[in-house]
């Protein structure tokens, strides 16, 4: 008798467990190819930039700088960034920021800042990069202006005037 | 299928685990969909957060229910190296005493704060037992938030039950001593001499405490206490044993009376007095201590003044009513309307009714006076007793149904009964030696009667054994249905006395994550690399100090010598969730510092040998934590090393010499 309880026990939480919907949807998340990086563009054709996984899909850049957001840019770098990232070249922890915004789009750039896990886990761009660094670039919690202005600092120290 | 056969196994192995390991006399506790009712699949949350209080150890413990799983050991009147708690600079202040520092206490008691009698998630309270103190715990952080200091007290035991809306928070004297000038007298002079207070702390918005008001109070011992809520809000009861006012072997001594006491304080009373200025100000001392979220430091103050209230002159303030054989626990059913007193000795469960107490004290329905005080009828306040309930009745909570589950210590066993026709309705045997016990919300008027946990004294033969100290423990039964079901044991850390759970959606919501580097406010943060540095102030050496995954900034320093003292200030830069790191240094007489994402902490330094020394990081924190290391050159006195410190900073490389021939 006390056997067939335990059985029935585990009958049920097999039963339980294994038909539990969110658990199907973690096991698919962790399975499924990498999401589709490449943003159509406004005219419906796909662009060869990839603006990476995120909230950022369309920033407007002007081709002249905004020095008051570079500055709130350099602000952030120096507390939140520096640590890892040098604005020459050289690789540090991370990848030099020398050019930086001539090889990515900003949207990708903004949403890796802010977005990191994710982009980390399904970008091929990030992923690529974490390949070279092997230390998964820690999300440190910057706003989306932070973002901004932080990439507003990368286009003045790739000589944006 | 393969996942679903490895769990089908993982539950049979807890189920044979269970039929295996249980003792033969308790073959029948446990039935088999026990481990079903216990699972909590990996990755999936508790139902409730279960706040442990941790005895002897001095901490207070985080479960989850029903899984028993320890989330955290939150450390509140002991230190931790593990967590640098008590040898960091900035948490010494927390264990400041009126004795100076002490890394060491008893804490007995835990309480959820409430609004209109129901927990609201905002604060646990803990007691400390030996040096009289209360701790507030922010569940926000899940750390000590403050901890303020009892005088005129001993044996903080009554301790830190509250009111309704989070009012107050009571402390009282186990240990009635000599107060004040007259301090230094005879033992035996107990009856004469020695006397109990209770305290009424006062919590603020924010949750930060002061003494309100203390009572001065008949030389007996004050042992547990609950607040009246609904109707008897403005009330508070504490049990009380030693009438007899013994002074030696209390196992016999103050086992004499038939009767000791509950006594109901009518604190709203106390307020009008107190407001009437016939408080007398009493010259004591005692520091308060308070952590500060945005230094991320304490601060420790000594405080000179408190105000006693002496309710033998100023009467309608306390009552006390006799209940049978040394009361222990003294509990307030969900209504307010139900006061339920425990004897330890006792082989019946009494039931006091606010209704009828107010009319015993409206009617003066007194048997006497006790040093002053009005003694009520112990008929005129009863509502009735519970017959032959077990041996040794200690807590008992509540379920919100009208039931009430009281532990027998003597006996083993949790009892269900009935409040208004104290019929027994169930009883479970405990593995063993039962204290008090938890119902999610059980002390409040609003419990979510789900699960009972009983926390045992003794656990013998439940657990593999680990030499002459043993495992204490929890038992968690489900009560849902009509019988109480055993569905897990745990084993807990310290000694288990009080606990209390919460639906942990409550306090989950509100976790933080990181602290804002932005908003630290540290004297000694670096915001950034570019802030790092090292600073000279006579034989004081401070380093401003960065750490990220995964360097220190600066990790070379040189210029330090014997008879310096070296303060590491080190800031974590990271702003992620789950990112400490840790710092520790070759011969340090402390402890390591655990630094979250965003905060500042200092390690004090001083070290005793030439050498060069190397500083790490503790906690594993990427793929290169092993690389992340620093070292420290410690000169001789009088060196005329320079101070200097950096980061990356490689020899030039040698120039090879051209071959010669």
């Amino acid at each position: 008798m006390k056997k067939i309880l335990i059985i029935t026990g585990i009958a049920a939480l097999i039963f339980g467990c294994g038909s539990s919907d969110s658990e199907k949807k973690d096991a698919s998340a962790t399975n499924e190819p990498a999401a589709e990086t490449k943003a159509p563009a406004a005219d419906g054709t796909t662009s060869d930039v990839s603006r990476g996984i995120g909230k950022f899909t369309k920033v407007e850049v002007s081709p002249t700088l905004d020095v008051q957001m570079a500055d709130a840019g350099q602000k952030v770098f120096d507390v939140k960034c520096s640590a890892c990232h040098k604005l020459t070249e050289e690789k540090l922890v991370g990848p030099g920021w020398k050019g930086v915004t001539t090889r990515r789009a900003p949207e990708w750039v903004m949403n890796f800042a802010t977005n990191t896990e994710e982009m980390l886990a399904k970008d091929p761009a990030a992923q690529a990069q974490l390949e070279i660094c092997l230390v998964r670039m820690p999300n440190q919690s910057l706003t989306d202006d932070d973002a901004r202005h932080v990439y507003e600092f990368m286009r003045k120290n790739d000589g944006v005037k | 299928m393969t996942k679903k056969t490895f769990i089908g196994l993982a539950v049979l192995a807890i189920a044979l685990s269970y039929t295996a390991c249980k003792p033969k006399d308790a073959s029948t506790a446990v039935s088999g969909d026990a481990a079903v009712k216990a699972y909590v699949p990996p990755g999936k949350y508790d139902e409730f957060y279960n706040f442990v209080s941790g005895g002897f150890s001095g901490q207070m413990s985080v479960y989850g229910l029903p899984s028993g799983r320890l989330f955290r050991v939150i450390p509140v009147f002991s230190v931790d190296p593990e967590k640098g708690y008590g040898y960091s600079e900035e948490s010494k202040p927390m264990l400041n005493t009126s004795n100076g520092f002490i890394p060491w206490d008893d804490l007995h008691h835990t309480e959820l704060s409430q609004t209109n009698g129901e927990i609201d998630g905002r604060w646990v309270f803990g007691n400390a037992n030996n040096t009289p103190r209360v701790a507030r715990i922010d569940l926000k952080t899940f750390r000590t938030a403050e901890i303020i200091e009892l005088p005129n007290s001993a044996g903080n035991h009554s301790s830190p039950f509250i009111t309704e809306n989070t009012e107050y928070v009571v402390a009282g004297t186990r240990f009635s001593v000599p107060m004040g000038d007259n301090s230094d007298v005879a033992i035996d002079t107990y009856k004469k001499n020695f006397k109990g207070t209770v305290s009424f702390i006062s919590v603020g918005k924010a949750g930060e405490m002061d003494i309100a008001f203390q009572l001065m109070l008949p030389g007996v011992n004050f042992d547990l206490s609950h607040a009246g809520k609904g109707p008897s809000h403005g009330w508070f009861f504490f049990s009380c044993y030693n009438t007899e006012q013994a002074n030696t072997l209390l196992e016999v001594n103050a086992s004499q009376r038939d009767k000791d006491f509950i006594m109901a304080v009518n604190w709203k009373k106390a307020e009008e007095y107190l407001k009437a200025g016939k408080g007398v100000k009493k010259q004591v001392k005692y520091v308060h201590n308070i952590w500060d979220e945005a230094t991320h430091s304490a601060k420790s103050e000594l405080r000179t003044e408190v105000t006693v209230l002496d309710p033998a002159v100023l009467k309608d303030i306390c009552y006390f009513i006799p209940c049978p054989k040394s009361p222990h626990g003294c509990d307030v059913d969900p209504t307010g309307e139900y006061i339920v007193g425990s004897g330890k000795l006792a082989a019946l469960i009494p039931v006091f009714s606010f209704t009828k107490m107010q009319k015993a004290i409206a009617d003066k329905a007194f048997e006497g006076d006790f040093e002053g005080i009005p003694v009520i009828k112990y008929e005129a306040a009863l509502h009735g007793e519970v017959q032959k309930p077990g041996l040794g009745p200690l807590h008992t909570e509540f379920d919100g149904k009208g039931n009430a589950y009281t532990t027998f210590f003597v006996s083993s066993e949790i009892v269900k009964w009935n409040i208004k026709d104290l019929k027994v309705l169930d009883r479970a045997p405990t593995f063993y030696s039962v204290g008090h016990l938890c119902i999610p919300g059980g002390d409040s008027k609003k419990p979510s009667p789900k699960y009972v946990i009983a926390y045992n004294k003794i656990t013998k033969d439940r657990y593999l054994p680990t030499g002459p100290e043993l495992a204490q423990s929890a038992q968690i039964y489900d009560i849902s249905g009509d019988k109480m079901q055993l569905i897990l044991d745990f084993p807990t850390i310290g000694e288990p006395h009080y606990a209390q759970a919460a639906p942990a959606e409550l306090i989950s919501k509100n976790s933080t994550k990181i602290y804002k580097i932005e908003e630290n406010k540290n004297p000694f943060v670096a915001k950034g690399e570019k802030e790092t540095k090292v600073v000279r102030e006579g034989n004081k050496i401070h380093v401003y100090m960065t750490s990220i995954r995964s360097h220190f900034s600066p990790d070379n320093i040189e210029g330090v010598k014997l008879g310096d003292e070296v303060y590491f200030h080190v800031t974590n830069l990271e702003q992620d969730w789950d990112v400490p790191h840790g710092f520790a240094v070759k011969g340090a007489n402390n402890a390591e510092l655990l630094i979250m994402p965003g905060e500042t902490q200092t390690l004090k330094w001083v070290p005793e040998k030439v050498g060069v020394y190397p500083m790490y990081c503790t906690d594993f924190c990427s793929a290169l934590h092993q690389e992340m290391q620093g070292y420290i050159r410690v000169s001789p006195a009088g060196s005329n090393v320079p101070l200097t410190f950096s980061l990356g900073k490689l020899p030039a490389p040698e120039v090879a010499a051209p071959p010669t021939k």
